[in-house]
């Protein structure tokens, strides 16, 4: 059990990405991922795509810091697309309401294009969200995170649960290592060669210190908190804020212009979210 | 009734360190199952053992933020049909809140019974009704796969809220101080 994941391995660089604010960041975030979630047509998905792909370049961001993540993703697509096959192969055929055979598989199960057409539309779907994250998890400040969460009216108490979420995550993961080592150095096994049972049990044995001291820990903190006089207002302000600039503005112009152009699509052009070629 | 859905600075500070355990060990602690893309996460015991003691709100928070999260830093993008149903089923468990002796050091029979008749309720809801649904209206995944996966999460989240859920309930009720336990001499 190595523990190596960088939570937010953000560094600052001088792009125009890096400048927009994180307010901004998260709006487009949103309103991209939600125009490919809601679209099945390839074309718009496609398109997206590309574009996210220009800006992952513009922000410069180096492939070795996102090959762990790529490999993941290609990891879940390809069995999300085996899966997907054997148990819906006719899929396709019940969206698209044709039927094209390509090949005739085993016991009068067929390939069609359909079914094709959809599983590749749907991999492109999935695929195009993930540069669209890694550029906002990898260019926006974490402490800017929580403020920009609050800016599009996300309850403070809750932005800030998850600013503490994500200062306290190393060294949640910190404490973990610690357990895990001083464990292990006293013989606990927790590689492949214990038995399932055992290993389950041996899990428990680092989980319980490490839940135990973070109990105390909310304890403290919460105490810090108290005394500093947090939620005594109903609004706070943050320190991490930036204003909007211009170049904010036309990011958010360029977003919800792929929005609503995704969605114009969608009514007027394909009648539904499906594009169907096949008729 | 009021009292569940207090939030304190307390309430707070557990939800983000809960969120960061959970994202911990929802991303290195789990054991695959044979129904792929669904594993045993015991990150559902821990939200289980949170949302007992500090509530719905908590509870909710904890597993939609740390799977997101977990999500977010693995795959680069959250799935978001199933980030909205463990918050769900976070907030369900926090209805264990204070309807059992946890907190005065008691963690017996009908509480454990309480507890778990809680959580395989807030588990069912959350796998077999709200992640398959949310995944056809959002993803248009197959029918019969995801409700196959649901009721896989549903089973195997029930039993890591169960078992781990439990055992750390009765830990931390030996922590406790027991009610009644100072006597005059």
């Amino acid at each position: 059990m190595t523990v190596k994941a960088k939570l937010f391995s953000y560094n600052l660089l001088d792009t125009p990405i890096h400048e927009l604010s994180g307010l901004t960041k998260l709006i487009c975030f949103l309103l991209l991922t939600f125009a490919v979630m809601f679209s099945y047509d390839i074309r718009v998905i496609l398109a997206v795509m590309v574009f996210s792909f220009i800006v992952l370049k513009i922000s410069r961001i180096k492939f070795s810091q996102i090959r762990l993540m790529v490999i993941y993703v290609l990891i879940f697509l390809v069995t999300n697309a085996v899966i997907s096959f054997f148990f819906s192969p006719e899929e396709g055929v019940k969206i698209y309401g044709t039927r094209h055979n390509l090949v005739a598989i085993y016991g009068g199960m067929y390939i069609t294009w359909e079914q094709i057409f959809y599983q590749v539309t749907k991999f492109f779907k999935y695929g195009s969200v993930i540069p669209l994250g890694i550029i906002f998890l990898l260019t926006t400040n974490p402490s800017e995170f929580a403020s920009s969460l609050n800016r599009i009216k996300v309850n403070y108490k809750a932005a800030f649960a998850v600013a503490l979420t994500l200062r306290y995550f190393p060294d949640v993961q910190r404490e973990y290592r610690d357990i895990s080592l001083a464990q292990q150095a006293r013989g606990l096994d927790l590689s492949h060669k214990a038995k399932f049972k055992d290993r389950f049990k041996n899990a428990l044995m680092i989980i319980i210190p490490l839940i135990f001291s973070t109990l105390d820990r909310i304890e403290l903190i919460s105490n810090a908190m108290d005394l500093r006089g947090f939620a005594k207002n109903k609004t706070r302000t943050w320190y991490t804020t930036r204003r909007m600039n211009r170049k904010d503005f036309i990011a958010l112009a360029i977003s919800a212009l792929i929005f609503i152009s995704t969605i114009l699509i969608s009514v007027f052009i394909n009648h539904g979210r499906f594009y169907n070629p096949f008729i | 009734m009021k009292d569940l859905f207090k939030v304190s600075t307390r309430t707070i500070v557990a939800t983000g360190l809960g969120a960061a355990i959970f994202t911990l060990l929802f991303m290195y602690v789990k054991v695959p199952s044979p129904i792929p893309e669904t594993s045993f996460q015991t990150a559902y015991g821990l939200g289980a053992f949170f949302a007992t003691l500090f509530g719905p709100i908590a509870g909710a928070l904890i597993a939609f933020i740390g799977h997101a999260l977990s999500d977010a830093i693995q795959y680069g993008s959250p799935w978001w049909s199933w980030v909205i149903a463990s918050g769900v089923a976070g907030f369900v468990f926090g209805f264990a809140f204070k309807r059992t002796k946890v907190e005065l050091g008691e963690f017996k029979g009908k509480d454990i019974l309480t507890f778990n008749i809680i959580q395989v309720i807030g588990n069912v809801i959350a796998w077999v009704i709200v992640a398959p649904v949310l995944d056809i209206l959002i993803y248009s995944e197959p029918v019969n796969l995801v409700f196959t996966q649901g009721i896989t999460a549903a089973i195997m989240n029930s039993v890591s809220a169960g078992v781990i859920g439990t055992l750390l309930l009765i830990a931390y009720a030996a922590t406790r101080t027991k009610k009644g336990s100072l006597s005059k001499e």
